[in-house]
């Protein structure tokens, strides 16, 4: 057994793991504020990482200022989506509101192959050095950068929620709608920042997958992945977002490591998360932090 | 949703079974009738491009059906049809070559393998629902995908298998015109069973599980039972479906039958109109022609001056996609009851003129 690889493989699924948590937070997010299932999140992320690239490219920008420039794009196109198409959308029942992202999935994804084409493009190199090496182990520059981005979005993302006041503004929106706004609340306003902050967000993860595996409409698949991590940590819970994130981005490196030695079944990684999706289903639908549904008649 | 429908004024129903007809008038029936019999004298009448979009409809509309029986009318909720689609082709394919049996029987034989495999992915449905049943259903979509990809004895793997044509008492239906027939008489039947299927005790136990599930369980409609029946049924359809549709093209490769299949399935009904039979053929009609006029629309503009624009032309592909994915959310927001909805207010407005009341 080829301990060496395995514990880089582990490595590698922590780092992809925290990203994982961190579109499932926006996920997370979006569902608990807005009650709005978002199949559109993967787009999210080719969208920030494409605006970002052409900032790059045409108009010549660094890298910072370039970043910069795209989340601002983003929080405006996530408010602005949720203006014009997810607005009319409340109350409806649930299929249509899980068919009106997927619609925006498909239209997104599709105009941004055809503005920017299907090959994957790189950004020009924001590093010196490609890769470090910490206790032996090689990792790249990127990643480093991503678990260091991933984890000050975490805690952004704590002090936004616990210290705010447009925190817990969210917060009481996704407790009980109508107190919240009996109470003062624009919910209206707090959908929006929803969004906004879910596309921001969600961009960034974009940006930081772009450096290291170039930009190309496969970042959209990330939006799909997410699904196992969220329902595995609970529909509803930011917690478990991230717990469920790290769980399956290290089951999917250890699926591939274990099938590319031993059972030679090929396409794991991919395929991995979606069985432990079903068993999860089959026998916690709630996950590990969600809150059970209870009905009353 | 079938309170929508209106009835022309002195129209009573004195008895259940003048309720539970299929055809609500005496006038619908006979344009029905009518319909299918001009659709039998087709061939002569329209070129052969037109027919193979006709099969396809055909194909489509029983899987649409299918799909509408589970997400209109049980309100669960499926994004695995296109796999269950697909499934329905590779099996039909697979026992008429592996096993020799006659592609007529193989047809319903697959789609009653579609059924079982279907009922066991939506296992899941007795008890999870909503959001987490869309969810499941999407992890079958991958990993039937990743099985067509894999089962070289099934499916052929990356090199995909051969269908033959249907051959019946020694005549093979390999022209378009001869299997135009087939599809047809398959869809015909295919509806009307769902019709009849609506107005039977399991149809009413299904709109009552979509309406109220608890009310329904309370009234004694067994919910693990009726949600796993609407999956079985669902999957038979898309099997059938699929089945026609393997032996139509001659040639099944897994690369068709993505997510992106599975969507179109579910746009064809939200357009048509969840919860509505009618609203499941005018969706597919819908989508079906919805390439066609893109495409024929951008040739029109690739003969003027203004309207060659390169990109336009080589992104044709794409924007159909686009165009899907518009058309959903377009119907989502400003029509969410679908064509039929739209039609019955068509026709009322026709009714009611010159006094909308």
């Amino acid at each position: 057994m080829n301990f060496e690889l395995l514990i880089q493989l582990i490595v590698n699924g922590l780092i992809v793991g925290l990203l994982y948590g961190v579109i499932g937070m926006c996920f997370v997010l979006v569902y608990k504020s807005t009650q709005i299932v978002n199949f559109a999140q993967g787009e999210f992320l080719l969208i920030g990482a494409w605006v970002c690239w052409a900032s790059l490219i045409y108009l010549e920008l660094p890298f910072f200022l370039g970043f910069l420039l795209s989340l601002v794009f983003m929080a405006g196109f996530g408010v602005l989506l949720q203006m014009v198409v997810l607005r009319p959308m409340i109350g409806e029942p649930i299929i249509s509101v899980i068919m009106v992202t997927i619609g925006l999935s498909i239209f997104f994804q599709s105009l941004m192959k055809w503005i920017f084409g299907v090959a994957p493009q790189s950004y020009p190199k924001v590093f010196d050095n490609e890769s470090i090496s910490i206790f032996g182990l090689n990792v790249e520059m990127a990643y480093l950068m991503s678990t260091v981005i991933a984890l000050i979005i975490m805690v952004a993302f704590y002090l936004f929620f616990k210290h705010s006041k447009h925190g817990l503004a969210m917060r009481a929106t996704a407790f009980d709608q109508q107190a919240s706004q009996s109470l003062g609340i624009s919910v209206k306003h707090v959908f929006a920042m929803s969004w906004g902050i879910a596309a921001t967000v969600s961009a960034t993860a974009g940006i930081v997958l772009g450096m290291v595996n170039g930009v190309s409409d496969s970042l959209s698949i990330m939006g799909i992945k997410v699904f196992p991590a969220v329902i595995l940590g609970g529909l509803d819970s930011i917690v478990g977002a991230i717990v469920g994130g790290l769980i399956i981005g290290v089951l999917e490196n250890v699926a591939e490591f274990f099938d590319s030695q031993y059972l030679h079944i090929g396409n794991m990684y991919d395929i991995a998360p979606f069985y432990v999706l079903l068993i999860i289903l089959w026998f916690k639908p709630y996950g590990l932090f969600g809150t059970r549904d209870i009905e009353r008649i | 949703m079938s309170s929508l429908t209106m009835r022309p004024c002195g129209d009573f129903r004195t008895s259940y079974k003048q309720d539970n007809t299929i055809f609500e008038t005496k006038t619908i029936r006979w344009v029905t009738i009518f319909t299918i019999i001009a659709l039998c004298f087709a061939p002569l009448l329209v070129d052969g491009y037109f027919i193979t979009l006709l099969i396809q409809i055909s194909y489509l509309g029983i899987a649409a059906l299918g799909l509408n029986i589970l997400v209109g009318y049980t309100g669960q909720i499926s994004l695995g049809h296109g796999a269950f689609f697909g499934f329905g082709a590779f099996a039909s394919a697979w026992l008429n070559t592996s096993f020799h049996i006659p592609v007529f029987l193989c047809i319903p034989l697959a789609g009653f393998l579609t059924m079982g495999v279907g009922m066991m992915f939506g296992a899941p449905a007795a008890r999870i629902k909503g959001l987490y049943l869309a969810i499941a259903t999407l992890a079958s979509q991958f990993i039937i995908e990743d099985f067509f990809a894999r089962a070289e004895w099934f499916s052929g793997g990356a090199a995909g298998s051969m269908a033959n044509p249907i051959n019946l008492f020694g005549f093979a239906f390999d022209t378009d015109e001869s299997f135009y027939y087939i599809a047809l008489f398959a869809l015909v039947f295919m509806f009307i069973w769902g019709c009849n299927l609506m107005r039977s005790r399991d149809g009413r136990a299904f709109v009552a599980v979509r309406d109220h599930y608890l009310s329904a369980e309370i009234m004694g409609v067994k919910l693990n039972k009726y949600r796993l029946l609407s999956f079985g049924i669902s999957s038979f359809y898309a099997g059938i479906g699929g089945a026609l549709y393997a032996h139509y093209l001659g040639y099944v490769s897994a690369e068709g039958f993505t997510i992106m299949m599975s969507i179109q399935f579910l746009a064809m009904i939200i357009i048509g109109g969840l919860g509505s039979i009618k609203g499941t053929l005018m969706g597919v009609i819908f989508m079906v022609f919805l390439p066609e006029v893109l495409e024929s629309g951008v040739g029109l503009m690739k003969m003027t001056d203004w309207g060659n624009i390169p990109m336009v032309i080589d992104g044709l592909a794409y924007i159909k996609e686009m165009a899907i994915g518009l058309v959903i959310i377009g119907f989502l927001i400003f029509e969410p009851e679908g064509l039929a909805h739209r039609w019955t207010q068509i026709k009322n407005y026709w009714k009611f003129y010159p006094f909308a009341y």
